[in-house]
């Protein structure tokens, strides 16, 4: 026993010597901080459970580099990009950064596309006084710590989960008329609950009833009998907050019973495969809040959109593509503001960041470094996603 | 009417737990092995009718009589590779045994198509009817009749022809079976051929009443028929069918008594209790078991 804990010091001290090693030896090789480019680390699931995102984030964050560098750069530097995979792993994200801070030494990190992966190189952000911009965290405890302190030099573009309860029940109160309303939240996820909260404290304080609160957990397949049970409440909107594996057999076997209401749910939903499980028609009178629209006639949408079409042979960008652009161009407006690539510099800048026109809104950043901005209400027409509305926080 | 809807919804819940409990009881009565791979043939039979009606057109009966085919072979395979040589060894192994073919087949067809869930295509028309203030889709009533008929023919088939009556005299003593004549092996394999077609055929029911699958959905069904049949009396086929209605109703009256988060600790719940009160179950014998 005694032997076993002498190896494991052992071999955790002779791992130490080899990182110091290898620090030194790496701010020795990366010499050209400064000078004439911003070097940014993008630290993003390129492979792994959630590559879709962190693919998607990338290819925008790539996107909006090359436009950027085109148009001459932020005050003349133009931006260098290192990128590193992290598996979809929250170790390997955390040694990412660590590659990231002591041998690339980068002015900023963009990353991770999830909020977990996010989480895991936060301290090192801090540690090394590098800003860290998650894309499309939205779990709020990636900017605020759960003792209530602020990870100083963490940032993201996206708004956070319960934010989008907040907007669902504006929507559904203020365009859609609701009086009474039920929820139906997956009760396994912190996004869902937050999200589920968010709606009943705004929906009641608009002066509404939430008349059904019902819950279920990841990988059920049956929900005909608490939806029976939502049914006799006779509620006039259910609010689903969850993911599209069951929501999309939720809103099947609530249509086949009969159950006819506005169905209304957040950014878990946004996946093809919720049309396959639920049917077009079932989908109808259904809608989501979601971080942009592609079909958005906004202008800076539009043009972001084109531009994406021509790089991407026609494909419509989606809203992680749209937070990977906006995090450069966040990004790229604070350094400009800072006048300099000194972290510290960059990050009061952020802080202040102010009514910033991107392609997900007009961003301002609050005290807990999350943004303020409206958001996108889609509705599913025939199995398509329709742009609705926007609404502000 | 909340009520009388909620009873149909146990039962639609019900006949899918009766027909995988069917074929654990079966086996059990047989070799008295819990079959833990029996919910990845559920898996493996849900699978084909998919990919039967997604790519080759089949329409819902003939990719149901496939899929039970296929299960069938695959069943017989399980038993022939993986258990006829511990047939003499220790129980315990043979329960191991079945728990790693249970891993290895989830695992390889997620090695094989990946983890991602499928939508079962809609093969069947679906028309809501309100009968008495209770929403029926032709759907599940179909559903329903299939999971009927299939325990008609089954027990048409354990009580009225050779095979059956071999399978009954094998499950009550094999070493006076085998000196009767009856070829013991083609009997067990028969065994498991017909609870694994039921298996497949629950399969497919599920995917299109319940639309999603993928390679980890045999678990729970699985967990939860495995209750069932020992509710009902492991080893006794009536009381598979009466115990996977029974936990259908029960887990409905839960879910409908607004505790939907309990639903699946009643279902434990209830294996714990008759293991413990009632061990031989609702229908069993109360004799000397040698576990």
């Amino acid at each position: 026993m005694n032997k076993n804990v002498i190896n494991v010091l052992f071999a955790l001290s002779f791992l130490g010597m080899i990182l110091a090693a290898c620090g030194t030896g790496g701010s020795g090789a990366s010499g050209d901080g400064g000078g004439d480019t911003v070097h940014i680390g993008v630290n993003m699931e390129l492979s792994g459970a959630v590559a879709s995102y962190g693919q998607s984030d990338t290819e925008g964050i790539e996107l909006a580099v090359e436009e950027i560098n085109e148009a001459g750069g932020i005050d003349g530097k133009q931006i260098k990009v290192t990128k590193v995979d992290n598996k979809s792993d929250a170790a390997e994200a955390t040694n990412a950064a660590i590659k990231l801070t002591s041998q690339d030494k980068v002015t900023a990190i963009i990353g991770a596309a999830t909020s977990g992966n996010t989480l895991a190189q936060a301290q090192i952000a801090n540690d090394t006084e590098t800003i860290l911009l998650s894309p499309s965290g939205t779990s709020p405890n990636v900017t605020i710590q759960d003792d209530g302190t602020l990870n100083e030099f963490v940032f993201r573009t996206s708004y956070i989960d319960p934010f989008q309860g907040t907007v669902a029940a504006n929507f559904a109160i203020d365009e859609l008329g609701i009086k009474n309303a039920a929820i139906l939240a997956d009760n396994a996820s912190d996004y869902a609950k937050g999200l589920g909260t968010a709606f009943k404290e705004t929906f009641e304080a608009a002066g509404g009833t939430i008349v059904a609160e019902e819950a279920y957990v990841a990988k059920d397949t049956d929900f005909r009998s608490t939806l029976t049970r939502i049914q006799s409440a006779d509620p006039e909107f259910i609010f689903i907050p969850g993911y599209y594996e069951e929501v999309g057999l939720i809103i099947k076997q609530a249509r086949e019973m009969g159950i006819e209401v506005p169905l209304m749910g957040a950014d878990g939903w946004d996946s093809p495969t919720l049309v396959e499980l639920a049917g077009a028609d079932a989908l109808n009178n259904t809608f989501i809040t979601n971080h942009y629209s592609s079909e958005d006639p906004d202008e800076t949408i539009q043009n972001f959109v084109t531009r994406y079409k021509e790089e991407y042979d026609g494909a419509s960008p989606n809203a992680f593509h749209a937070l990977g652009y906006d995090s450069v161009y966040l990004l790229a407006d604070a350094i400009e503001r800072a006048g300099s690539t000194d972290s510290t510099a960059i990050k009061d800048a952020l802080e202040e960041t102010k009514d910033i026109k991107l392609v997900s809104g007009v961003v301002t950043i609050d005290k807990d470094h999350n943004p303020i901005k409206s958001a996108t209400i889609l509705e599913y027409v025939d199995g398509e996603q329709v742009f609705k509305t926007k609404i502000n926080p | 009417m909340e009520w009388l809807q909620q009873l149909f919804n146990g039962i639609s819940l019900g006949s899918i737990y009766a027909l995988i409990a069917l074929g654990y009881t079966m086996v059990y009565g047989i070799i008295k092995l819990i079959n833990f791979a029996h919910g990845e043939v559920f898996m493996i039979g849900s699978f084909t009718g998919f990919y039967a009606i997604a790519f080759w057109g089949l329409g819902f009966f003939p990719a149901l009589i496939l899929s039970m085919a296929v299960c069938a072979v695959f069943g017989v395979l399980i038993e022939r590779i993986a258990y006829k040589r511990l047939r003499s060894s220790t129980r315990i192994a043979a329960l191991i045994t079945a728990i790693g073919v249970s891993l290895l087949i989830q695992y390889v067809v997620i090695y094989i198509r990946g983890a991602q869930p499928e939508a079962y295509p809609n093969v069947l028309p679906n028309r809501s009817f309100d009968i008495f203030g209770v929403q029926i889709s032709s759907q599940s009533l179909l559903i329903l009749l299939v999971s009927v008929v299939l325990m008609i023919i089954l027990q048409f088939i354990v009580h009225r022809t050779k095979i059956g009556k071999a399978m009954r005299a094998v499950s009550f003593d094999p070493d006076a079976a085998k000196l009767m004549g009856i070829n013991v092996n083609n009997t067990i394999s028969a065994t498991f051929a017909i609870g694994s077609a039921l298996a497949g055929a629950a399969g497919v029911i599920f995917g299109v009443y319940y639309t999603k699958i993928e390679p980890l959905m045999g678990i729970i069904p699985g967990l939860k028929a495995f209750i069932a049949a020992v509710l009902g009396g492991i080893g006794i086929i009536p009381g598979a069918v009466i115990g996977g209605f029974v936990l259908g109703i029960v887990e409905t009256v839960v879910s409908a008594l607004g505790l939907s988060l309990w639903r699946d600790a009643a279902a434990f719940i209830i294996l714990i209790l008759i293991l413990i009160f009632r061990p031989s179950g609702i229908f069993g014998k109360n004799s000397k078991e040698k576990v």
